[in-house]
């Protein structure tokens, strides 16, 4: 069977599926082939954090749409919305927390700066010793473990074609469009969006662009259930940790700290040298949570190229082929550029514009 | 890196016991880990204080050979030790310990697995119900404190264990309403060339039944529980005739019992191995799902060796030659003189008791037809009162992996980390998708490899110790 797509989408995390939903309402013939599982990459062991207080300034309108697009997902997501709190224990992370948090103010997140008293009254677990706060009552978090189980169900209701488990293991350009071998039927394609996080390099590689991605092996923990400890996201000035205690009662602790591994090498691993001081400052900002158990930690590749902004636009020098990937934060704003990325390649308007991946990556992006 | 010992064993059953004496009698430093205090594993685990006088059987003789062997030994034993991370750091390996509730680590050369295995119930109606033990479990309450599973019990299950089990429940003094097991007579009759092997524990098993048959305790040949009532405590067990590939037929029969030892052979535990960098294969004769392993112990990782029935369900016997050859292999790796007569002799050992073994365990392997025996709401995952009827769903949804069933539904994201429910869910994927056995891994493995309190983990901790990170780009 000889079938051609109008686009094959490498790469079934939030960024791809988004992108697919959009082109299929217009009637495009979509596929969309995953190495693994749908939305259990990045999309699906990130730590869920929706919070404007660590998005970068000139992304906001970009996150504010995207926290719309979880809110409106909802509980088929774990959508919650109980507001965060950002602390300082120093003076030093009070002045931090102080210019970031105005500046992202400025462009537009509702975040204010909260009395020691008003933080003790809402979060009456947290440590002694909090000398500043920041309060946005936008922010929440969604599950991200049902990332793909969402996406499955839309990608099916939809009547995409999804290949699961089956990487592309050679791209090639034909005079149709593009040729992906995989280890089931090949696939023929008029157009091709690689949106596969930390493994663009490699994909866009096969095609002779090299992008300057480089990857992060973010590590996160959780706990058993555990009795109501607090309600909000609660953030660290630093940036060194996030945490969230889930309706089930299980407590998921993030922050960015590194673990090893590559994406060519397979999955990444944690090493306990960050998350010991990842869990020991929890516990530090939370001291009940010492008597949690921790179930489970792991690790996910968040991609970025030198300016940290996303890549969302033509792949420079490859007709009819798109990337779409690496950013901050691309979990909030995935469902939204997904869904721009879907009206690009239509040859729409975009609602906000997207992220030229031919750009200098060394300039001040405009 | 220096290390602070050559070679780490963790597990000191039959197979880690035997690896560590025999790398340490090669000359190296060894340190032997293990959850219990007392070397001996599950099978020859020891006896706690308060029965120290009950009469001996030849699983306690063994256990106490070994006890004396490692006492006598220049092995540091660490028990009442959990290892829940193993990391390559360099050319060591670095093992983080719980002890008490505080977190130890160390670092090794070597390291030997011999984690064991665990067992498998194939959850069937009822099979929470307070009452019913694994038969595996059971034999730990009778080997630890000489409890009975209670006073009038059903025995069902695969393979030669639950002979084992009624049998001792009646030495104990227990009461056996009747032995229920998939096995025909005739399965056991072409298995015996093979168990031939090993002649001695061929007899053994063979006194097991003529006991039973003597007693006139009813067995069952070629049945199966297949569901349990009661709701505080078992009530009756049902039963019914099952076909070649144990699929129940015929009429359900009741009998009155006030418990329940089932099992569905055992699995080897891999979780370790996973982290330590093993890829696994399904090895259906091996009793699932095991990293690639030669007979003396040695893996596709540098100085990373497995014994025992963490490498195949082959039993006590052949866990034993394997711990050997194993530790003769790390040492001979740091310069200990390796004889080759001995060798060779263990080498044939081995293979004869892995023959016996893998006849044991194709006779436990559960079989398709045990699939049709859950209802729609039988508990699969514990943890999480999961139904048979949710993971079905989840599977026709498309979730064809035990990571995607794991991430929509958190079966085996519970305190068990998916020891009680992942063999279950990864059949009910092969059958409700129509994929062949074997084909659906278990999930991505994940440390700790058990629950560990937070404070353990964090401990030592200094604020001002936080790296000043450049800040995220604003």
């Amino acid at each position: 069977m000889s079938t051609t797509h109008d686009i094959a989408i490498i790469g079934g995390g939030i960024m791809g599926c988004a992108t697919a939903l959009r082109l299929a309402e217009v009637g495009m013939r979509t596929i969309v082939l995953d190495q693994g599982d749908l939305g259990l990459g990045a999309s699906g062991v990130n730590a869920g954090t929706l919070s404007l207080q660590i998005k970068r300034v000139k992304l906001m309108p970009y996150a504010l749409a995207g926290h719309r697009e979880w809110e409106a997902m909802g509980v088929a997501v774990g959508f919650k919305k109980p507001g965060g709190y950002t602390l300082a224990f120093t003076a030093r992370e009070a002045a931090l927390l102080q210019e970031r948090q105005s500046l992202k103010a400025q462009a537009g997140a509702p975040i204010r700066f909260v009395s020691i008293d008003e933080l003790r009254k809402a979060e009456p677990n947290l440590a002694p010793g909090i000398v500043a706060a920041s309060y946005c009552p936008e922010d929440g978090y969604a599950n991200s473990s049902l990332t793909g189980r969402y996406y499955r169900l839309r990608m099916r209701a939809a009547d995409i074609d999804v290949r699961e488990r089956c990487p592309a293991t050679k791209i090639s350009q034909t005079s149709g469009g593009f040729r992906i071998e995989t280890p089931q039927a090949p696939v023929k394609c008029v157009r091709l969006l690689i949106a596969a996080g930390g493994w663009i390099k490699p994909l866009a590689g096969q095609l002779g662009v090299d992008l300057p991605i480089n990857v992060r092996v973010n590590t996160a923990s959780v706990t058993e259930r555990m009795k109501p400890l607090f309600s909000a996201v609660i953030g660290h000035a630093t940036g060194l940790l996030t945490m969230k205690q889930k309706t089930d009662g299980t407590v998921l602790i993030g922050g960015g700290w590194q673990g090893r591994g590559t994406p060519q090498s397979g999955r990444g691993t944690v090493t306990m040298e960050t998350v010991i001081p990842n869990l020991a400052l929890a516990q530090f900002a939370l001291p009940a949570l010492g008597s949690a158990r921790v179930t489970r930690c792991w690790t996910g590749f968040e991609a970025n190229v030198p300016d940290f902004y996303p890549l969302a636009g033509q792949l420079p020098g490859v007709a009819n082929a798109f990337v779409l990937g690496c950013v901050r934060g691309g979990f909030t704003i995935g469902p939204y550029i997904g869904r721009l990325m879907g009206d690009f390649i239509l040859g729409r308007e975009t609602e906000l514009s997207l992220f030229d991946p031919g750009r200098d990556f060394n300039e001040e992006l405009q | 890196m220096t290390a602070d010992c050559d070679i780490a064993v963790l597990g000191a059953g039959p197979a880690g016991a035997n690896a560590a004496i025999q790398a340490a009698t090669g000359g190296c430093s060894v340190v032997l880990l293990d959850e219990a205090a007392q070397p001996g594993g599950q099978v020859w685990r020891a006896k706690s204080t308060s029965i120290l006088s009950a009469p001996a059987n030849s699983e306690s003789k063994a256990g106490d050979a070994l006890r004396r062997a490692v006492n006598q030994s220049d092995i540091t034993h660490h028990g009442s030790t959990r290892v829940w991370q193993i990391e390559r750091v360099d050319d060591v390996w670095r093992l983080y310990l719980l002890q008490g509730n505080q977190t130890e680590k160390m670092t090794a050369r070597a390291l030997i697995l011999a984690t064991g295995a665990r067992e498998f119930v194939h959850p069937i109606p009822g099979w929470t119900t307070p009452g019913v033990h694994g038969l595996a479990g059971a034999t730990a309450l009778f080997k630890d404190a000489l409890i009975l599973p209670g006073k009038n019990t059903v025995v069902a299950g695969a393979g030669p264990l639950a002979f084992f089990v009624a049998s001792e429940i009646r030495r104990l003094g227990g009461q056996i309403a009747a032995v229920i097991t998939p096995n025909s007579r005739s399965e056991w009759l072409r298995a015996i060339p093979a168990m031939s092997a090993r002649p001695d524990l061929l007899a053994r098993g063979a006194t097991w039944v003529a006991d039973l048959m003597t007693s006139g305790i009813p067995i069952h040949w070629r049945h199966a529980v297949t569901a349990v009532s009661g709701t505080s405590q078992v009530d009756a067990v049902h039963f019914q005739r099952v076909s070649p590939d144990w699929s129940p037929v015929d009429k359900v029969r009741t009998l009155n019992a006030d418990s329940l030892c089932l099992g569905h052979g055992l699995i080897p535990d891999t979780q370790a191995a996973q982290l330590a960098g093993l890829e696994l294969t399904y090895r259906a004769e091996l009793g699932g799902w095991v990293a690639r392993v030669a007979p003396d112990g040695i893996t596709e990782v540098k100085n990373l060796f497995v014994c025992g029935d963490g490498a195949g369900i082959l039993g006590a016997a052949a866990a034993v030659v394997q711990g050997r050859l194993a530790g003769l292999a790390a040492a001979t790796g740091f310069g200990a003189q390796r004889s080759e007569n001995l060798y060779q002799q263990l080498l044939s050992q081995h293979a004869r008791a892995a023959r016996f073994g893998r006849a044991a365990t194709a006779l436990a392997l559960p079989r398709p037809g045990l699939n049709r025996v859950a209802t729609p709401n039988t508990i699969i995952c514990r943890c999480e009162s999961l139904t048979l009827a949710d993971i079905r769903d989840e599977i026709r949804t498309g979730a064809t992996s035990t990571n995607a069933v794991k991430a929509g539904l958190r079966a085996g994201m519970g305190p068990c980390g998916g020891r009680y429910c992942q063999t279950a869910v990864s059949r009910l994927i092969e059958h409700t998708a129509n994929l062949p056995e074997g084909s659906v891994a278990p999930p991505t493995p994940r440390p700790p490899l058990r629950p560990v309190p937070l404070s353990a983990m964090a401990d030592d901790f200094n604020y001002d110790d936080l790296p000043i990170s450049k800040p995220a780009p604003l």
